[in-house]
């Protein structure tokens, strides 16, 4: 076998999610308004009752759809998110304390978990000076300008959803549903990717991949056990 | 033609060929309907993508192309894709063009406040904050008057979305431009005159030179 040979990656979608404890991870999900979201990962969340999650996403999508189905099955502890205004559940738990919600700008939320992906303490981004979002946090002038410090966000694990994956763990996105899966893919401690299709390694060009399989540990397929 | 088209088309008029637009979920997306044909803009859209265009009819629903809303879009020759990162870098790195969002409020300083209501809507900001901030150019388009009152007001009573002055306020009243010395009442919808604006607005309005003489009794509001 050469040595340039990948470690297995594919694994059943339950035995997946089972390297999450039951109780208290903290998951970045990728996705936006459920476009791009690891889907079957997220019905198998629900399914083995995963709770007290941290979750980070850009939104809670619908009721039924995508992420809004964590929220549905009140598996959520705390929300680090940009929005709730489509999922009744979400701002209804949050007006009432069930579920503790930060909101964040959603430029900011993609450069904190950027940040966090690539090594650095935060970012400094004008967004949110001298409004609600701007409380409780450090203001830095840069050349005469203010500007808000921003700082990383990490998960446990980052769940993922790619257009084509290929056995390395290389991906590909289609258009709006790569949104913040590359970003996420790169802040997870644990990286989980759900691929529409899975390819022999090859069959995705190099200079197409957008997340280099080495930071993916582990692949699901859309449709396969 | 209702109010909120009203509004779409007299805000259609401030894109420019070759412009690249970010429209702002509900009455803003109808700007696109009011373009004329001679204008061509490249819609930008937060989830990732430059070039987006309308549905281009039934059966080409694709789940991997939709607009910040979900809702599945088109996208013309030369649109590209790209990560949330990219996109808010092309929204606060100073590449968009304009961006036209609704609003709940603008006060006399030019602040827009559009993203909460203190422990009744708290949707989030979404991409608000950023668009305000970074976009070059900022048009809200919002009705003139809410069910208590008006939207324009001395000081935002809501948390504002940003410190950035914005740029014109389009309502099926009237065009205001905030400026450092206060709001300019630019121009008045048809059927309205000075004194229906001043009296739907609860900010100060100075008249543009254009609208000074026109209806001179309304320079001692």
């Amino acid at each position: 076998m050469s040595s340039a040979s990948p470690r297995r990656k594919t694994l059943p979608v339950a035995e997946a999610i089972a390297l999450l404890p039951d109780e208290g991870a903290s998951v970045m999900i990728g996705g936006f308004m459920g476009g791009g979201s690891p889907v079957r990962l997220i019905d198998e969340l629900v399914r083995q009752g995963k709770r007290a999650l941290t979750l980070i996403c850009n939104d809670t999508a619908r009721p039924g759809v995508g992420i809004g189905k964590l929220i549905d099955a009140g598996l959520v502890r705390k929300l680090v998110t940009s929005h709730v205004g489509t999922h009744p559940g979400t701002q209804k738990k949050m007006l009432e304390g069930g579920i503790d919600v930060e909101l964040v700008p959603q430029g900011t939320l993609a450069e904190r978990i950027r940040a966090g992906g690539f090594g650095l303490g935060g970012v400094l981004t004008p967004t949110g000076v001298g409004t609600l979002v701007a409380e409780g946090k450090r203001t830095i002038a840069v050349d005469g300008r203010d500007y808000l410090l921003e700082t990383a966000l990490k998960a446990d694990f980052a769940l993922i959803g790619a257009k084509r994956a290929d056995y390395a763990g290389n991906l590909e996105y289609a258009m709006t549903s790569r949104n913040f899966n590359p970003l996420m893919a790169m802040a997870g401690a644990v990286t989980i990717a759900e691929a529409e299709d899975i390819v022999p390694v090859g069959a995705i060009a190099p200079d197409a991949v957008v997340t280099p399989g080495v930071i993916v540990r582990y692949l699901v397929g859309r449709s396969s056990a | 033609m209702t109010d909120k088209d009203i509004i779409a088309r007299r805000v259609a008029q401030e894109l420019h060929d070759g412009d690249r637009v970010n429209l702002g979920i509900g009455l803003p997306t109808l700007v696109a309907q009011h373009l004329p044909a001679s204008v061509q803009v490249y819609f930008h859209s937060e989830n990732g993508i430059m070039g987006m265009s309308p549905l281009p009819g039934e059966g080409f629903e694709d789940r991997n192309l939709t607009d910040a809303g979900g809702r599945p879009v088109g996208a013309l020759p030369g649109a590209c894709a790209f990560d949330s990162a990219t996109s808010f870098g092309i929204i606060r790195g100073g590449h968009l063009d304009v961006t036209v969002l609704g609003g709940l409020e603008v006060d006399a300083r030019g602040r827009l406040a559009n993203w909460m209501v203190p422990g009744q809507k708290v949707p989030g900001m979404g991409g608000a904050m950023d668009l305000v901030t970074g976009a070059r150019r900022v048009i809200v388009a919002m009705t003139h008057r809410s069910p208590t009152g008006s939207k324009i007001v001395e000081a935002c009573t809501l948390p504002i979305t940003s410190v950035r002055r914005v740029d014109l306020v389009v309502t099926e009243l009237a065009v205001i431009q905030p400026t450092e010395g206060g709001l300019v009442l630019l121009e008045t919808a048809a059927g309205v005159s000075i004194d229906d604006v001043l009296q739907a607005t609860g900010a100060a309005l100075l008249l543009s030179p254009q609208l000074e003489g026109r209806d001179p009794a309304a320079r001692s509001h």
